[in-house]
C-alpha cells in the first residue's frame, strides 16, 4: 500500500458516498455523476489491487495479517459492481442511496485495510 | 441478488437489504479470517461471530424472497440478531476476555458503527410495515 494513495482513495470514497446519499435523499435517480462517482471508487480499488500485488516485491509489506487484508480488498472490489446491479434493478431515489451506502462501506474497508497494512502488528 | 418480484425488495427496503448484504459479507468474511488465523484466542466469540454472519446471510435472503414463509424466516433471523447484539453486547462489557472487541456483536456492535444494533430495529419496522396482507396498500403510499 502507498500511504498518500490510500488516503486519497479514502477521501474519494467518503465524498462519493456523501454525494450519492445527498442526491438520493433529494430524490434523484442514479445519473452519470453518481454512477461516475461509483466507477471512480471502483477504478481506485482496482489500482489498489495492483499496488498491493506489486508492493511486496519492492519491500513494502503489510505489518498485519495478509489474509485479512486480501479478504477486505477482494470483498471491496466486488461491492461497487454488485451495488450498481442491485441499484439499477428498480430505478428510483433509493437506488442512489444504495450507491452511497456502498461507497461509504468501501471507505470503512479502505480505512481498515490501511490499518492492517501500516499499523496492525502481525 | 436479482429477485425484484419480491414484495419486500421495494423502495427503501432495497437499501435495508443492501446494508444487510454488506453486513452479512463483513461479519462472515471476518469470522472466517479469525477462525483460520487465531481461533484459539477466543473460540466462543469467533464461533458466535460466524453464527451471526450466517444469520445475517439468512436475513438478507429472507428479505429478498417473497411469500409468508420467508416473511416468518425474516422475523426469526432479525429478532435473533437483535437478541444477539443485546446479550453479547452486555456480556462483552462484563467479560472482555470471552468476547474481545473485534467480533460483530461486542460492545453492541461498536466495531461496526453500531449498525448491528440499529439494523434489526429498522428491519423489524420494515417487516411490520410490509405485513403480507397490507403490503400492497402500504406500498401505494410509499
Amino acid at each position: 500500500m502507498i500511504d498518500w494513495f490510500t488516503w486519497a482513495q479514502e477521501g474519494v470514497a467518503v465524498l462519493a458516498g456523501l454525494f450519492c446519499l445527498v442526491l438520493g435523499f433529494a430524490g434523484r435517480t442514479p445519473n452519470d455523476y453518481t454512477l461516475g462517482a461509483v466507477l471512480l471508487v471502483e477504478v481506485l480499488l482496482v489500482v489498489q489491487l495492483v499496488v498491493a500485488l506489486v508492493a511486496p516485491a519492492t519491500g513494502n509489506v503489510p505489518t498485519g495479517s495478509g489474509l485479512e487484508f486480501w479478504v477486505y480488498l477482494v470483498s471491496a472490489v466486488l461491492i461497487p459492481p454488485a451495488a450498481v446491479l442491485w441499484a439499477l434493478i428498480e430505478r428510483n431515489r433509493w437506488s442512489t442511496v444504495i450507491l452511497g451506502v456502498a461507497c461509504l462501506s468501501i471507505a470503512v474497508m479502505v480505512y481498515r485495510m490501511g490499518q492492517i497494512w501500516f499499523v496492525q502488528a502481525a | 441478488m436479482a429477485n425484484n418480484g419480491s414484495s419486500r425488495a421495494v423502495g427503501v427496503g432495497r437499501v435495508l437489504i443492501a446494508v444487510y448484504a454488506i453486513l452479512a459479507l463483513a461479519a462472515t468474511a471476518r469470522s472466517v479470517v479469525q477462525i483460520i488465523s487465531r481461533f484459539e484466542v477466543a473460540p466462543v466469540a469467533y464461533l458466535l461471530s460466524a453464527l451471526a454472519g450466517v444469520v445475517y446471510i439468512g436475513a438478507t435472503i429472507a428479505l429478498l424472497k417473497r411469500g409468508d414463509t420467508w416473511y416468518r424466516v425474516a422475523w426469526i433471523t432479525i429478532v435473533f440478531e437483535f437478541i444477539g447484539v443485546l446479550v453479547v453486547g452486555a456480556l462483552s462489557l462484563f467479560d472482555p476476555v470471552l468476547f474481545p472487541a473485534d467480533t460483530v456483536w461486542s460492545y453492541f456492535g461498536r466495531g461496526y458503527l453500531f449498525i448491528p444494533l440499529v439494523l434489526p430495529v429498522l428491519g423489524m419496522l420494515w417487516l411490520r410495515r410490509m405485513r403480507p396482507r397490507v403490503a400492497v396498500a402500504q406500498e401505494a403510499s410509499n
